[in-house]
Parts: C-alpha cells; sequence; structure tokens
C-alpha cells in the first residue's frame, strides 16, 4: 500500500497528496499525521491536494477529520491548493467542508498559520478560546 | 473494442477492493477525457464515480462497474453502469436524501452523486441487488 509522506518543515508538517488515494491510504494519513503531530508537537499542518483532480466525500470527510483531530492535539490545519473544477464539484455534491481552513497555496497557508500562532500567543493567558482566530472559510 | 484515441469504447471492471474503486475513477477519467468533457464536467463524472463505486463496494458487498462511450444525434457522453447483488435498497427516496446514512459516511453519496450527473437511473429491491445507471453529456 502507498503511503503519503508528512514532511516537518521548522513548527509546520507538511503534507502533499501526490497519488489517487486509496481510502485506506487516506485513513492511514490520517492517523500517521496525529503520531507525529504529538511526536514532534507542531503546531501546524498544511495539506496540498494541488495534485489531486478529485475530492470526493470520504476524502472530505478524512480532510474535516484530520482538521479535528490536529485542533484537539493543538495544531492548526490548512487545505491548500486546490483545484477550481474540485472546489465547483465539491460544494454541488453537498461538502462545503465547514470547519476547514483553506488557502490557494502553500504559502498563503504558512502566512495564515504564522498569523493564527502570532494571535494565539499574544492572547495566551486570555484562556484557551479560539473563536477569534482570522476564519478563513472554504471557497 | 478499441476506438482510434486507445479508449476502449466500453469496458467493465470488478470491484472487490479499494483499489478497483481506484480504477474505477481512472476508468472514467481516460473516457471523460476521450470524449471531450469540459474539466469541471470530468471532475464531476469522476467523483459521482467514485462515490457509486464505493457504495457498490461497501453496501453491495462488491459487484461490477462498466464505462460506455455514448453518442445521442450531435452529443457525445460518458456512460456508467453499477451493480451489485447485495442487499438492495429498501427505501430509494429515504437513501436518496441528503445526509441519510447506514453506514457511518455522510450520507451525500448517493444523492449528491445524482446531482453531478445529467442521467440517473437506479433499480433496487430489497434482497435483488442495486443496479444504477448515470450518464454525463458533453455541452
Amino acid at each position: 500500500m502507498d503511503r503519503v509522506p508528512v514532511l516537518k518543515i521548522g513548527d509546520i508538517l507538511l503534507v502533499s497528496i501526490q497519488i489517487d488515494m486509496e481510502d485506506q491510504v487516506a485513513l492511514q494519513l490520517q492517523e500517521d499525521l496525529a503520531e507525529k503531530i504529538v511526536a514532534t508537537g507542531c503546531h501546524g499542518v498544511i495539506i496540498d491536494i494541488s495534485a489531486l483532480d478529485i475530492v470526493d466525500s470520504f476524502v472530505g470527510r478524512t480532510l474535516a477529520t484530520i482538521a479535528s483531530v490536529s485542533k484537539v492535539l493543538d495544531a492548526d490545519t490548512v487545505v491548500v491548493g486546490m483545484r477550481p473544477a474540485v472546489a465547483i464539484t465539491l460544494v454541488e455534491l453537498g461538502l462545503s467542508l465547514p470547519g476547514i481552513r483553506t488557502a490557494l497555496n502553500v504559502e498563503l497557508g504558512m502566512e495564515l498559520l504564522a498569523k493564527a500562532r502570532a494571535e494565539l500567543d499574544w492572547e495566551a493567558g486570555d484562556s484557551g478560546d479560539d473563536e477569534d482566530e482570522p476564519a478563513v472559510t472554504a471557497p | 473494442m478499441t476506438t482510434r484515441d486507445g479508449v476502449a469504447a466500453a469496458e467493465r471492471i470488478e470491484v472487490t477492493s479499494d483499489q478497483d474503486v481506484v480504477r474505477v475513477r481512472q476508468l472514467v477519467r481516460a473516457t471523460a477525457v476521450a470524449v471531450k468533457l469540459s474539466l469541471v464536467d470530468q471532475t464531476k463524472v469522476v467523483t459521482a464515480a467514485s462515490e457509486l463505486a464505493r457504495n457498490t463496494l461497501v453496501y453491495g458487498g462488491g459487484g461490477s462497474v462498466e464505462v460506455l462511450r455514448v453518442e445521442n444525434g450531435r452529443r457525445a457522453g460518458v456512460k456508467i453502469v453499477f451493480a451489485d447483488q447485495g442487499p438492495g435498497i429498501p427505501d430509494l427516496d429515504l437513501a436518496l436524501t441528503d445526509g441519510y446514512t447506514t453506514g457511518g459516511g455522510l450520507g451525500l453519496g448517493l444523492s449528491g452523486a445524482r446531482r453531478l450527473v445529467d442521467e440517473f437511473e437506479i433499480d433496487t429491491e430489497a434482497g435483488r441487488g442495486t443496479t444504477i445507471s448515470v450518464t454525463k453529456w458533453c455541452r
């Protein structure tokens, strides 16, 4: 079975999905990421899906689960690089990925994570309420 | 039978594993490109096929998927037939409702797939299996 590599860059874990994933591969990625977040203490996850020519409900749900699990483990997730045709199809399918932050590319995703983290640090002590973070919603 | 562009006019894949769902996606993509569907329509039909092939596997206990190139006067299109000998769908209206699921998914597969294609036919009866046929036409 193929495996999607997870790279650590500073405080961020970067995942670039380059293959047409079987469902099992997506589930494996979910597990690998959770373990890697805990092992490295990284506070951000970037998932690059620019090579994916479709995102169906299974992959969409997996991305949402990854974002929720990361959040519980004190890491923010940004999905980057979604193709326009994929965005149109996802919305028509009925999946608008609520709760998933997106950015157009890896660079903007890193900026978004850095900003979110800086604000969190600034507000530190002011309870762990993350609701004030800049919200960027799916297209 | 193979046409000039090397993509068969009709091809059948037995779906018994996750890997076969990936093969269905790839075959539908190749056929959609061969009949010159637009990029967005390719993405929609491949996504619909992915949802329905997964249903054939998960709910139907496996089955077959046939991908055909079709023509209707001046328009070309892709037709895909998903057939399984599984338990069938006892309440079709309910199964076609957004968010309804018996399998722990998002409940968007069947209803979402229907929105992504131009023609959608379903033949099912409790205990007699399910056959779903979908078509996407060039605009």
